[in-house]
């Protein structure tokens, strides 16, 4: 099944430039499994134009603190890759919001590469980000991803030279994850993302041509977004909202928390 | 030689890549880089033999194994003897070659992984022969089983940081030490402790670790003549049985046997038997056998000896496995018993535990044999460092 247009696509043609783009990242099963379809479409409602669902893995290795807990948790829930497919089929009922799965290759690996693109497509899924297959081992998903209407998302990071910048904007469909601080995933602490920011971000404007760019790794708050964000077409919160969960769930209202925290990483300046 | 493995893009047939975050491509790239030219180096082989001369003891001996030749009555059994190695096991002949690595690439901050904690020693060994600053990942369950090596490596100055992620075995200082890695890439060079991790880890290991391999052709020829008939080697993550299979892959007419730690048995959910009942997957970058349960969730391994607990497996074992040229066979924690009683009573050896796998499989293989023949086993680490399980499980 060829979709028309795909999602991620239509939002970017779609977007005016008064504002970035925003991406959430919430991992599948976290905090419980009944709750990840309520949360997405929550997380629309205030704000979040795009959803990266995070298939859990036991060995996350690119991974901070934050969500190899969200992982283990989601997995001890029980998640399982059939389980993802019917989250986001239950979205699909009630919204249009581009969804793409990120996570490691094993797990899809596992369910069958093939299998998996297909039945994601069915499900309704947009694309994917599998942080540890680098555009050297794509030859494993490509065709597969492309036959089923999913955009293969790459990262590029500091580290990444400027002809590999051009390389990677070639392969990657939908947008390329600009990776804005070297290590593992994580909320960080004052300004150490706007600081290691800048020569990075310029680099990424001279070479990512081709797709709109998203910037993440380390935004918690509505300041870091728009002042990492400026010069890109929108940026990616993750470990900062899987933090408000934790520390908000399962007390009563912990829902609207959450929803709060995202209201505020969009549109609140205070 | 024919055998002409990995390929440039790092694969054993179907087996091996790079499968790692963006971060690390780059230095993947540097690191190959750095490793083919500098073993292209005269200069540089010529002071890492020099180290492993002067420093590690090598060439270890080939010890002809009278008692138990004779207990067996059949074939000829050698000793390849990695446990006279300068800290008592193979493992330093590749942290020497990589510490030297990572002082011609300038990088002066070292990180390792380790499970028994022989990786850890060696890696803390050759950073205090350097004067380099040393971090070692070891699992919190390690840490209690190998207590000795933990105070090893604290003393000869490394920082012995401990893991409570997951497991807290190998596997999980193995993920701690790539976090570390990502986040310290510019002055950071990971040591890595087998022939695992993505290309060119597995092929530069093996590499560092020929020498068992090469020394063994040389001391047997010397010896008897001729080429063995049979090899065994035990295998955690492979580097020991890389090391000694490597030299004669070409010659079809050796056999050769990889004992694999089974636990409680291969047919139970307490092993590490991961060649004989894994599936293919990818862990810490590279595509080979692994246990992990139908949602592709890595599974805890199990095995007495904690050098051999590890959910996968060096990518061209697995390729050795599937292309038929090796044979992989596990062992269970009893049975790895045994074989430490055996090398002890009849030859005064006392192995460690995961060497003791190997030595168990005589039983198997010895009555299949002939007098005429020749089996040459690599005695890869002493057991000192096992004396509190050993002593538990007598
Ligand atoms: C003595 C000894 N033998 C074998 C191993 C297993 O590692 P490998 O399979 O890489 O040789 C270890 C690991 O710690 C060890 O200490």
């Amino acid at each position: 099944m060829i979709k028309t247009q795909n999602r991620i696509a239509t939002l970017f043609e779609e977007r005016d430039d008064s504002s970035k783009v925003m991406s959430l990242f919430l991992t599948a099963g976290y905090p419980d499994l009944e709750s990840t379809v309520d949360l997405i479409l929550g997380l629309e409602e205030n704000g979040a134009e795009l959803i990266e669902l995070g298939m859990p893995f036991s060995d996350p290795l690119a991974d901070g603190p934050t969500i190899q807990h969200s992982s283990n948790v989601a997995i001890e829930n029980g998640i399982t890759m059939n389980a993802i497919f019917e989250m986001v089929g239950e979205v699909r009922k009630q919204s249009e919001i581009p969804i793409i799965l990120m996570g490691y290759i094993n797990p899809v690996m596992r369910y069958g590469i093939e299998r998996f693109c297909k039945e994601a497509g069915e499900a309704g899924v947009d694309g994917l980000i599998i942080p540890d297959i680098p555009i050297e081992e794509s030859q494993i998903i490509t065709d597969h991803a492309d036959d089923n209407g999913l955009s293969l998302v790459y990262l590029v990071a500091p580290n990444t030279s400027d002809e590999r910048m051009r390389q990677i904007d070639a392969q990657s469909k939908g947008f390329v994850y600009c990776v804005s601080v070297t290590g593992v995933t994580g909320a960080r602490e004052g300004d150490e993302v706007a600081r290691s920011v800048q020569r990075f971000i310029s680099r990424v404007k001279e070479n990512i041509t081709q797709n709109p760019k998203m910037v993440g790794f380390g935004i918690k708050s509505y300041d870091d977004a728009q002042r990492i964000a400026a010069d890109m077409d929108g940026f990616i919160v993750g470990s900062a909202l899987i933090d408000t969960i934790r520390e908000h769930y399962p007390a009563e209202g912990w829902k609207d928390e959450v929803f709060a925290f995202v209201h505020s990483l969009k549109y609140d300046k205070s | 030689m024919n055998y002409d493995l990995p390929t440039k893009s790092g694969y054993f047939g179907r087996f091996g890549g790079k499968f790692v975050p963006e971060i690390l491509m780059p230095v993947l790239e540097e690191l190959e880089e750095a490793y083919d030219e500098a073993w292209q180096d005269e200069s540089f082989r010529d002071e890492y033999l020099d180290l492993l001369h002067n420093y590690v003891g090598r060439p270890t001996k080939l010890t002809f194994a009278n008692r138990l030749t004779e207990h067996y009555g059949r074939a000829k059994i050698y000793l390849k003897r990695e446990d006279l190695c300068h800290t008592g096991a193979h493992k330093i002949n590749n942290a020497i070659g990589q510490i030297l690595l990572a002082r011609r690439m300038g990088k002066d901050r070292i990180i390792a992984e380790t499970g028994a904690g022989q990786h850890g020693v060696a890696t803390a060994t050759a950073c205090a022969k350097f004067g380099v600053e040393c971090i070692v990942y070891m699992g919190a369950e390690d840490m209690e089983r190998q207590k000795l090596n933990v105070e090893r490596m604290r003393l000869l100055g490394a920082e012995v940081r401990s893991v409570e992620s997951g497991s807290q075995t190998l596997k999980d200082a193995t993920n701690e030490a790539i976090r570390d890695w990502v986040t310290n890439v510019e002055d950071t060079f990971y040591i890595i402790g087998s022939v695992v991790g993505p290309h060119p880890y597995p092929k530069m290991v093996r590499n560092f670790h020929r020498i068992i391999g090469d020394e063994t052709k040389n001391q047997l020829t010397e010896a008897e003549g001729r080429n063995p008939d049979y090899l065994l080697a035990c295998v955690g993550g492979g580097s020991n049985a890389m090391g000694i299979f490597y030299p004669f892959v070409d010659d079809e007419s050796v056999k050769m046997y990889g004992l694999e730690a089974a636990g409680l048995g291969a047919d139970t959910d307490q092993t590490a038997a991961t060649l004989t009942i894994g599936e293919p997957g990818v862990l810490h970058g590279s595509l080979s056998y692994l246990l992990h349960d139908k949602e592709g969730q890595i599974q805890l391994a199990h095995s007495i000896s904690a050098g051999l607990d590890y959910p996968g497996i060096g990518p061209e074992h697995a390729h050795l496995k599937d292309s038929g040229r090796v044979t992989y066979v596990g062992i269970t924690d009893k049975q790895a018993m045994e074989g430490v009683k055996l090398l002890s009573e009849l030859e005064g050896i006392i192995p460690a535990l995961e060497t003791a796998h190997a030595v168990n499989y005589l039983d198997e293989l010895m009555p299949k044999t002939s007098k005429d023949e020749v089996v040459v086993l690599n005695c890869s680490g002493r057991g000192d460092k096992d004396m509190g399980t050993i002593s538990k499980n007598l």
